[in-house]
């Protein structure tokens, strides 16, 4: 019985961390689920229409169908793709997807690692999830695909910068990394939160966040109405929904961080009401809401304009703001900005 | 072997195999996916050396930007791998002995004789930033360094740009600024039509429908 | 943890002319992109400014004692200040003489001045270090941007294969420059100079590994100084760049070069000269006898000054392989006269080219004294000096250096050298007999600019008056190393 304990002891933090890993990742599934409901009822009332509404009640049971659906398909390897890499490419997708949740906090302490590196490791680990859509689009052996991974290895790279050095405003303006110590330097009302001194860079973070995404209206890597589908198009089954699930978890990811890094967390906006996780869900919401509304709004860039949006407009954006956060910091205005 | 060296041991063969792998793969959009490889073991191995914020950077920089752009131009490069070997196959009676011979002066001359294994330094202090000790160094003992490096990035800019930028007088390009600068007015006639019930008045069946024009949607007025 | 000082004011002083012309490079590649085609010699004027601004604020140096910089990376001693003013004044006379040719064969552009001027920047960053880093970094800007000058003209296939050629030689040398630093680096604990000097005079190291990062240094700055066995890639792109970019990286980077060796061999590495000397000898000798017999059999004009600057670097290393203050000032000498001669030498080629005609065959120069018995005396004096003949400065350059080895006790190294310049002597007079003693095969007109005539004019004669009263330059050569080491 003793040597049972001792094990115990030693496996409980491993399995205690599996199960933290679990309480979060089966509600982001869930939601990721809810999320695609939401995006087509709200696009539906956007364009005057019903949007699903046979499967269960107002059409609630829709994702599930569609899991199942999906989960039934064949998956199938076209004969000349690679078909290592063409399996690895919606894996790689995923993983990093999920990964990038290990760092994010819902509340205070509510965190699975609270690392003191964790906006750089949040970057770099969504810097990754580009090799799945250019490992898929490669591996298909198919023009289409290949064009549309050529069109996101650009696209990707070209926003990253732009989203690393609005980044940068926010760790100039908190002084750490830390997700945690991100939000609780934005204590007291909505007033002290970081949109207001960075306004610039959380417009550039919200829109780069949206190309990263490859959302509308910057879904040139799949463009269906030019390329198919891009990347993806040569898959089928729970391949390509693990693309799907990767995409909207990026998603949530995003508006996840927007909401951290600019609108104060799970901080209330009014300083005598209780902070709490309702708040982060409902901004993160909210952000949320953003991406489906731009989708029903805007027509999709052209490739040239996507690549000048980034490189001439917000990378200038960017660089220009940072300087002028770091002269204000230099003054006794400081108070401004952190 | 503890924990970590357990660790080390692991990450350090991944990326030994990976290297191998870059050089000797068939195919240089795997060789290069090899190298991907090799360079996330080498930032895990930087990470237990406690350098995260090197580790990490190693990742963004490397694998999350500059792989992909190489990745970008090795895709599109048609590649024969068998006819590049061929010549690897009529150098290799030269090559071999050469690279043979180097290795064993190497091994000779750098045994363990002088480069003993240095004593592993003392455990680093609690609160001790990695990063923070880099940024003091990098700009107060290393900053000339740093600016001549960033001096030598601004001068391959210059010099890539030099190389490839090149006016098409028949491309036919857009210019995008003066696209965005385009109002709905431009664009857009909005037709004001007297109401008619059907039947009324047959021949109003061919204005277009909703009373709207939509002029031109070429990219140039 | 030792926490430094932060950065003062005071430590960027030295700096100055580093600062200004990156400044002004900035300022030149901005302004330049607002530039019409035809106001293109504003950034010409500038460049040329930005030189003379260079020179007015490097003077002061010239007179002080060696001191370092910036947390002990940067040096600026009598040495620096000597080979900074020298390479101020031959990129300014080589963008003269490029100027015309480069305007016909549309690389007038500002690119190829903000480049020229970070090639400097670079070169001076190399004059000035006092950490192996810096050294390598100050080498790669300099190599970089000369990388891009010989692709520069874009259309041309001997071009872009000479500027591959360079690419990839020149990284497979940084690679052993790299490699060789990270072995001493490793027995000696240290990257500065001063350091790595006075822990291996205290000696008790194990030389094996010494030796070894030794060979791996000394071939890699084989390999960017061009002498045998590592000089393959200099005729090919000296041949295959546009002649205004051989001539800016046949001069300039030569004297970089010496410098850099002497930086590491004499200032780091002196206590391992027993070493050193030995590759040397070989390098030299070797450069010396492949240089100057490869000469004869071109036709090439650019090519065969390419095997004679590989020659002529085999000559300057007699002086470094000396190993003493006589000897390295010697090096200096020589290597300032061979600027001076390459200038000239390159210069006639750039002024007798039109567009369309590049004017680098030995046949292009048969009859010059015809068509301009001027251009034609300063093309013979210009040979003469290569070649070593009295009173020129290339024999006083040549004579310092052979008596600086003979000092050390090398006759038979300097009887060697007398040979081979001996037979180095046949193809440079080749030339002077085409110019005299053959008819014309062109009549054209000669159009070049009153300044660039000038320029020449000057460039040329320097080359006679420096032989006949050698005296003030040498001094201020032995002056340079004996104040600044």
């Amino acid at each position: 019985m003793a040597d049972l304990g001792l094990a115990w002891e030693a496996a409980w933090p491993a399995v205690r961390t599996l199960l933290y890993i679990l309480l979060i990742l089966v509600p982001l599934v869930l939601s990721v689920a809810y999320l695609t409901y939401a995006e087509r009822k709200i696009i539906g009332y956007m364009q005057v229409r019903l949007g699903p509404n046979r499967v269960g009640y107002k059409g609630l049971l829709q994702p599930i169908a569609d899991v199942v659906k999906l989960l039934m398909k064949e998956i199938i390897i076209p004969s000349g793709a690679s078909r290592g890499l063409f399996i690895l490419g919606p894996v790689l997708s995923i993983a990093p997807a999920l990964a990038a949740w290990a760092v994010i906090p819902f509340a205070p302490g509510w965190v699975l690692s609270n690392s003191d590196a964790g906006l750089l490791y949040v970057l770099a680990i969504t810097s990754m999830g580009v090799y799945g859509v250019v490992i898929a689009g490669w591996a298909s052996n198919s023009k289409y695909a290949f064009l549309g991974a050529l069109r996101s290895a650009a696209q990707i790279v070209s926003y990253e910068i732009a989203m690393g050095f609005a980044l940068v405003g926010v760790l100039m303006a908190a002084q750490s990394l830390n997700l945690s110590h991100i939000v609780e330097g934005q204590t007291g009302g909505f007033w002290h939160w970081y949109v207001w001194p960075l306004f610039p860079l959380f417009l550039v973070y919200l829109i780069a966040g949206v190309a990263e995404t490859n959302r509308a209206p910057f879904d040139v890597a799949e463009g269906e109405s030019e390329i198919v589908a891009g990347f993806h198009v040569e898959y089928s089954g729970m391949a390509f929904a693990m693309f799907f699930l990767a995409e909207y978890a990026n998603m949530i990811l995003i508006s996840a961080l927007t909401t951290l890094m600019f609108l104060g967390g799970w901080l209330s906006p009014l300083p005598f009401l209780p902070d709490g996780l309702l708040w982060w869900l409902l901004k993160v919401a909210f952000v949320l809401f953003l991406f489906l509304w731009f989708r029903a709004t805007f027509p999709r860039y052209r490739y040239d304009q996507i690549m000048r949006l980034g490189w001439k407009v917000f990378i200038p954006v960017t660089l220009v703001w940072i300087v002028l956060v770091g002269l204000v910091m230099q003054t006794r205005y400081a108070y401004l900005v952190h | 072997m503890n924990f970590q060296a357990a660790l080390f041991y692991f990450f350090a063969a991944i990326l030994l195999g990976a290297g191998l792998r870059v050089i000797i793969a068939r195919n240089p959009v795997h060789a290069a996916l090899y190298l991907v490889l090799a360079f996330f073991s080498a930032a895990s191995l930087w990470m237990l050396l406690e350098a995260e914020f090197l580790a990490i950077v190693l990742v963004l920089v490397y694998v999350g930007a500059v792989m992909v752009l190489f990745l970008f131009v090795v895709m599109m490069l048609d590649i024969d791998p068998d006819r590049l070997r061929q010549n690897v196959w009529r150098y290799l009676p030269v090559a071999l002995p050469v690279a043979l011979l180097i290795a064993v002066e190497m091994v000779l001359i750098l045994g363990a004789r002088y480069f003993a294994a240095a004593p592993a330094p003392a455990p680093l202090p609690a609160g001790y930033s990695n990063t923070k000790a880099l940024g003091e160094v990098l700009y107060t003992q290393y900053v000339y360094a740093f600016e001549v490096a960033a001096v030598i990035l601004l001068a391959a800019i210059v010099a890539a740009i030099a190389l490839t930028m090149r006016r098409r007088k028949d491309s036919k390009y857009i210019d995008p600024a003066r696209q965005v600068r385009v109002h709905k007015e431009d664009r857009l006639r909005v037709l004001k039509m007297k109401v008619s019930r059907y039947g009324e008045e047959m021949h109003d069946h061919d204005a277009p429908h909703g009373g709207a024009d939509a002029a031109s949607s070429s990219g140039e007025r | 943890m030792i926490s430094l000082p932060p950065l003062a004011y005071a430590d960027l002083q030295p700096l100055l002319p580093e600062l200004f012309l990156l400044a002004m490079a900035g300022i030149i590649l901005l302004l330049d992109t607002a530039l019409s085609p035809a106001n293109r010699y504003v950034s010409y004027l500038l460049t040329l400014a930005t030189l003379a601004g260079c020179t007015w604020l490097t003077l002061p140096h010239l007179g002080a004692a060696p001191a370092t910089a910036l947390y002990g990376m940067f040096i600026e001693d009598p040495l620096a200040a000597v080979s900074k003013l020298v390479l101020y004044i031959a990129v300014a006379a080589t963008l003269t003489y490029a100027r015309d040719y480069l305007k016909e064969r549309n690389l007038y552009r500002g690119e190829f001045f903000v480049l020229a001027l970070f090639a400097l920047l670079g070169m001076m960053v190399m004059i000035s270090a006092y950490h192996f880093l810096m050294l390598y970094l100050g080498l790669e800007l300099m190599s970089l941007s000369l990388y891009a000058l010989v692709a520069l003209q874009r259309d041309s296939a001997a071009a872009s294969e000479a500027a591959m050629k360079y690419f990839v030689l020149g990284a497979i040398a940084s690679g052993m420059l790299l490699y060789g630093m990270s072995m001493i680096y490793g027995v000696t604990g240290t990257l500065y100079l001063g350091q790595m000097r006075s822990v291996l005079q205290m000696g008790a190291f194990p030389s094996l590994p010494l030796v070894f990062g030794l060979v791996f240094l000394v071939a890699g700055m084989a390999f960017k100084l061009g002498v045998v066995p590592f000089h393959m890639w200099v005729p090919d792109v000296y041949e295959g760049a546009p002649t205004a970019v051989t001539l800016f990286l046949g001069s300039a980077p030569k004297l970089a070069a010496l410098v850099f060796v002497l930086r590491v061999l004499v200032w780091g590495l002196e206590p391992l000269f027993i070493d050193w000397q030995q590759m040397l000898i070989v390098l030299a000798i070797l450069s010396m006898a492949i240089g100057n017999i490869t000469a004869i059999a071109q036709t090439n004009l650019k090519r065969m000054l390419a095997y004679s600057t590989i020659a002529h670097m085999g000559f300057m290393l007699l002086g470094v392989l000396a190993a003493d203050r006589v000897g390295y000032g010697a090096a200096l000498f020589y290597a300032i006269a061979y600027l001076i001669m390459s200038l000239a030498a390159f210069g006639m080629i750039l002024l007798l080219s039109r567009a369309g005609f590049e004017s680098d065959r030995l046949e292009d120069f048969k009859g010059l004294n015809a068509r301009s018995p001027w251009l034609a005396f300063l093309m013979l004096l210009t040979m003469f000096s290569m070649a070593g003949i009295p009173p020129t400065v290339g024999f006083y350059a040549k004579l310092a250096v052979l008596e600086a080895v003979v000092n050390q006790g090398y006759v038979w190294i300097a009887v060697a050298a007398v040979m081979f310049s001996l037979i180095g002597a046949f193809y440079y007079l080749r030339v002077v007999k085409l110019m005299y003693f053959d008819a014309p095969e062109q009549s054209s007109e000669i159009s070049a600019g009153a300044d660039v005539r000038l320029v020449l004019s000057v460039n040329g004669l320097a080359l006679l008056l420096l032989g006949i009263l050698p005296a003030p330059l040498m001094n201020l050569c032995l002056y340079a190393l004996k104040a600044s080491l």
